[in-house]
């Protein structure tokens, strides 16, 4: 059993949730309710990750941001940022693949409260942060969960772009769907059957989690 | 009833065009990636001297030797280290225990723009250590030239400090990939791969003497009852001019094993 893998999967996909979230409700919150021009083209944009091949992903991220990319120099020497071969790397383009997973979902929930709550609740004298605080989140708060666990499901799961970009190093960017593929291919069937039963026993809990959480929904309890 | 046998016929013509289209007649080939380079050009000169059509699929040979453990239709097994062709002639699926085609030789290579020095004991690594972030080999747990840079590190007492700094590619083309973008500083991989003219332009490379690994026994193995097709390209591999193309790749004569 590779815990070190382990440890980096579940870092990855808690990390990616939590740095996507406030980002992922702003978005779907304004394409639920906006009308402005950009909106469809903001939409393709964001469900572009869904429909590419993570290995697109991958690539792209290994020759713009390398060593020998100008981006990849600039990112390096004026930020100290490398994202080949670097925890942080993952998590970028975690972040990138993970962003229709999050903001479908939300944008979904939020397009399904009236405009007429929203309204009422300004008529009441509510800021529109508070409204957003106390009436739509809550109310988009199934979204919120489906977004989360969808999110957490996928980057533990995630392979190509790891397998791309990641570099297989132990503690940085082996995750645990890495380390069941290495043991394959070393014919080590002990190992992998191990692991692979760790990573449906935490997808199962996550996804378990999520529901037991959905059931506590505060609009559904009153 | 008319519309039955519409259907069947729509299928009958799919069924015939996918058949053309995975090439029946094609000789299926699983050759270890190191062959990446090398083996096309072999192919091509076999399909312009018989007009038989050989089909190549490059990857991990561990990967392939599962696969045709499962039963995947393939006819010629190319195997970068000889242990997973001799597991699968132990297991009675080819037709005998196959022949060495060559033994692999490994190289330094660094991206075209690298200040690095190359050299038979990688002083210039070792000199130049501060410019290496990153050095690629492949996974020395099951990639055959990956285990051949962990021997060659060790011989030359380089594993301890650029352990710490290794990025392992999946198979030995990753590993040089890595190094081609630049992604990774420097790297040891499959000669044939370095020595590829698609690769001239963005590195430099430096063939690393044979005493600091293991030989690597590359061996090709047929599968059971192969077709004469299959046999005949076994057998132009182990020709002359196969083995003249193999060797301008940066392969080692398999007479040379010891």
């Amino acid at each position: 059993m590779d815990w070190p893998a382990a440890r980096v999967s579940l870092w990855l996909a808690a990390l990616t949730v939590l740095s996507l979230l406030p980002v992922a409700l702003w978005l779907a919150r304004w394409l639920a309710t906006s009308s402005a021009r950009a909106r469809p083209a903001v939409e393709a944009a964001l469900l572009l990750p869904l429909l590419l091949p993570p290995t697109v992903i991958g690539f792209y991220l290994l020759t713009t941001l390398g060593g020998a990319a100008p981006l990849g120099q600039w990112l390096g020497e004026r930020l100290g940022l490398r994202l080949v071969f670097s925890f942080e790397g993952l998590l970028f383009a975690s972040w990138l693949i993970n962003l229709p997973f999050m903001v479908q979902p939300l944008q979904r929930a939020f397009a399904a409260i009236p405009r007429s709550v929203r309204e009422a609740a300004w008529v009441s004298g509510l800021s529109g942060w508070r409204t957003f605080w106390r009436i739509e989140l809550p109310l988009a708060w199934p979204g919120v969960l489906a977004g989360v666990a969808l999110t957490f499901a996928h980057t533990l799961g995630e392979f190509g772009v790891v397998l791309m970009v990641g570099g297989n190093i132990a503690g940085q960017t082996r995750t645990l769907s890495i380390a069941i593929y290495d043991r394959v291919q070393a014919f080590d069937t002990a190992g992998a059957g191990q692991m692979s039963l760790l990573l449906v026993a935490l997808s199962l809990a996550a996804l378990a989690l999520v529901f037991a959480l959905n059931r506590r929904n505060p609009l559904q309890e009153r | 009833m008319r519309r039955r046998s519409v259907v069947a016929g729509a299928l009958a013509a799919c069924w015939a065009a996918a058949a053309r289209a995975d090439g029946a007649g094609a000789v299926r080939v699983a050759a270890a990636s190191d062959l990446q380079f090398a083996l096309p050009e072999l192919a091509a000169g076999f399909e312009r001297g018989t007009g038989i059509r050989v089909e190549l699929s490059f990857g991990s040979s561990g990967n392939f030797a599962r696969q045709i453990e499962q039963g995947a239709p393939l006819e010629l097994f190319l195997s970068a280290d000889e242990s997973f062709a001799l597991r699968l002639a132990d297991a009675g699926l080819t037709a005998n225990r196959g022949a060495l085609y060559a033994l692999g030789r490994i190289a330094l290579i660094v991206p075209a723009a690298s200040a690095l020095a190359l050299d038979d004991r990688l002083d210039g690594v070792r000199r130049g250590l501060a410019q290496v972030q990153r050095f690629s080999i492949a996974n020395p747990e099951h990639a055959p030239y990956g285990r051949a840079a962990r021997e060659a590190l060790t011989a030359v007492g380089l594993w301890p400090q650029l352990q710490p700094l290794l990025v392992l590619g999946e198979n030995v083309s990753q590993a040089t990939q890595f190094v081609a973008t630049g992604a990774a500083q420097a790297g040891i991989t499959a000669a044939s791969l370095a020595l590829a003219p698609s690769l001239a332009a963005q590195t430099r490379r430096h063939l690393l003497p044979e005493s600091l690994h293991q030989p690597l026994r590359q061996r090709m193995v047929l599968m059971k009852n192969p077709r004469p097709a299959a046999q005949a390209f076994y057998e132009h591999l182990r020709g002359a001019d196969a083995r003249a193309v193999l060797a301008r790749f940066g392969f080692a004569p398999a007479e040379a094993a010891r």
